[in-house]
C-alpha cells in the first residue's frame, strides 16, 4: 500500500528510517520545521535549518525513492524571542519559494503566552499573504485543551481559509472543536505522550475522516516513524477496506497538500483487472 | 533504586498511556454496542476489566502486591 507521511522529522533521523519506510510503502514525506530541543540564538541558525530541510533533506529521502517536501515557521517555545521570530518571518518568504516547500509551520502554541500568540498571529497572515498551506502545533498533555482552543480563538478572529489549515495534534477532548470549526485535522502518533493507533482508528472510526491526516511526526524524542504503519494495520484488522485505508493514509494528505501546486503526487484508487 | 518521587515522575506518562488505552477499549465496546444493538454474549472479560480497575483504585495495599493480585484475578479468565 503507498502511503504518505505527512508530519516527519527527518533531520532527526537516520537513513535507516527511509530505508524502512521505503520498504513499507511510504512514498512521501512531509517536514515542517520544529524545535530542535534547545533554543537557536541566532536568525541564521534558522535560515541554515531551512536550507537544510528545503535542499538537502530531499537528496537523503531520494536516495530511498522517497519524496521529500517541507514547511517553514519559528516554533512556538521559540517564539518567546520575539527579535528572533520577527529576524526569521522576514526572511522566510524566499524558503516559501522553493520547489519542495508545501507551506508555514509548523507555528502554534506551547504554553499560549502572549508572545506565542503574537507568533501564530504573524506566522498566519505571512501565510494567507502569500496563499500558502498552514501547519499548526497544538500543546501537549495538560496544556492542550486550552491551547486548542486558544489556537481556535485567533484563528476565528483573523481573515483565512479554513480549507488551507491543518490543525495537528488533535486527541479525543480536540476532535470535534477542530473539525466543527471546518479545519483539517491531524492525530499524531506517539509511543507515550500522544495519540495512539488504536486510538486513532477509534476517532477514524468515530467522525468522518474526510479531513483528517494521520502521522507519526518522528522527532529526536521518544518516537517511532512506524506508529503510522501500526495504525494502518489496526485499521486493516478491523475489517476496512484497503481502498478505505489508501483513502486516509495517501488520499487525504494529497488533497491537504495539493492544494499547494508543488505537491504533485495525485490520489489513489485501487482497482480490479 | 528509585525514589518515591523518581517512581512517579518516571513512569506516570506511561501509566497515563495505558490508562487511556483501557478507556478507549472501555469506549470501543460500548460504541460497538450502539453500533450492533447488542452486548456480548459473555461479557466475563468486561467485568474481569471493572473489577481489575477496583481493586487497582483500593488507596491501600500494604504488601504492595498489586501486580501479583491482578495475575491471579485474570487467571480466573479463560
Amino acid at each position: 500500500m503507498q502511503i504518505i507521511q505527512p508530519h516527519y522529522h527527518a533531520i532527526a533521523r537516520t537513513a535507516q528510517d527511509y530505508e524502512r519506510m521505503s520498504m513499507s510503502g511510504v512514498v512521501a514525506v512531509c517536514e515542517p520545521a520544529f524545535w530542535a530541543g534547545f533554543d537557536r540564538r541566532h536568525p541564521e541558525t534558522f535560515i541554515d535549518y531551512f536550507a537544510q530541510i528545503s535542499e538537502f533533506e530531499p537528496t537523503r529521502a531520494a536516495e530511498f525513492g522517497i519524496r521529500h517536501f517541507c514547511w517553514v515557521a519559528v516554533n512556538p517555545k521559540e517564539a518567546e524571542n520575539v527579535e528572533l521570530t520577527n529576524e526569521v518571518l522576514k526572511q522566510m518568504p524566499e524558503f516559501l519559494d522553493k520547489p519542495n516547500c508545501l507551506g508555514v509551520g509548523e507555528t502554534g502554541l506551547h504554553k499560549s503566552t502572549a508572545n506565542e500568540i503574537a507568533a501564530l498571529e504573524a506566522h498566519v497572515e505571512l501565510a494567507m499573504k502569500h496563499d500558502q498551506l498552514v501547519l499548526i502545533h497544538t500543546p501537549h498533555l495538560s496544556d492542550k485543551a486550552h491551547g486548542t482552543k486558544t489556537v481556535l480563538e485567533v484563528l476565528s478572529g483573523m481573515n483565512v481559509n479554513p480549507d488551507k489549515i491543518w490543525i495537528d495534534h488533535v486527541e479525543e477532548e480536540t476532535i470535534e472543536w477542530v473539525l466543527d470549526a471546518g479545519y483539517w485535522a491531524g492525530m499524531t502518533l506517539y509511543p507515550v505522550t500522544k495519540c495512539s493507533p488504536r486510538r486513532a482508528v477509534d476517532i477514524l472510526e468515530k467522525y468522518s475522516t474526510e479531513r483528517l491526516l494521520v502521522n507519526s511526526s518522528a522527532d529526536w524524542g521518544p518516537s517511532d516513524p512506524f506508529t503510522l504503519q501500526e495504525c494502518i494495520v489496526e485499521y486493516r484488522r478491523r475489517g476496512h477496506q484497503v481502498q478505505e485505508a489508501v483513502e486516509i493514509f495517501h488520499n487525504n494528505p494529497c488533497r491537504f497538500l495539493g492544494q499547494n501546486p508543488k505537491w504533485d503526487i495525485k490520489p489513489i484508487r485501487i482497482t480490479e483487472e | 533504586m528509585l525514589s518515591p518521587k523518581q517512581t512517579l515522575d518516571t513512569y506516570f506518562l506511561e501509566a497515563r498511556r495505558d490508562l487511556l488505552e483501557v478507556a478507549a477499549l472501555l469506549d470501543r465496546y460500548d460504541e460497538s454496542v450502539s453500533r450492533e444493538g447488542h452486548k456480548a454474549e459473555d461479557e466475563s472479560k468486561l467485568e474481569s476489566l471493572r473489577e481489575a480497575m477496583q481493586l487497582l483504585a483500593k488507596p491501600d495495599h500494604s504488601k504492595a502486591d498489586r501486580a501479583k493480585q491482578l495475575l491471579a484475578h485474570f487467571a480466573k479468565i479463560d
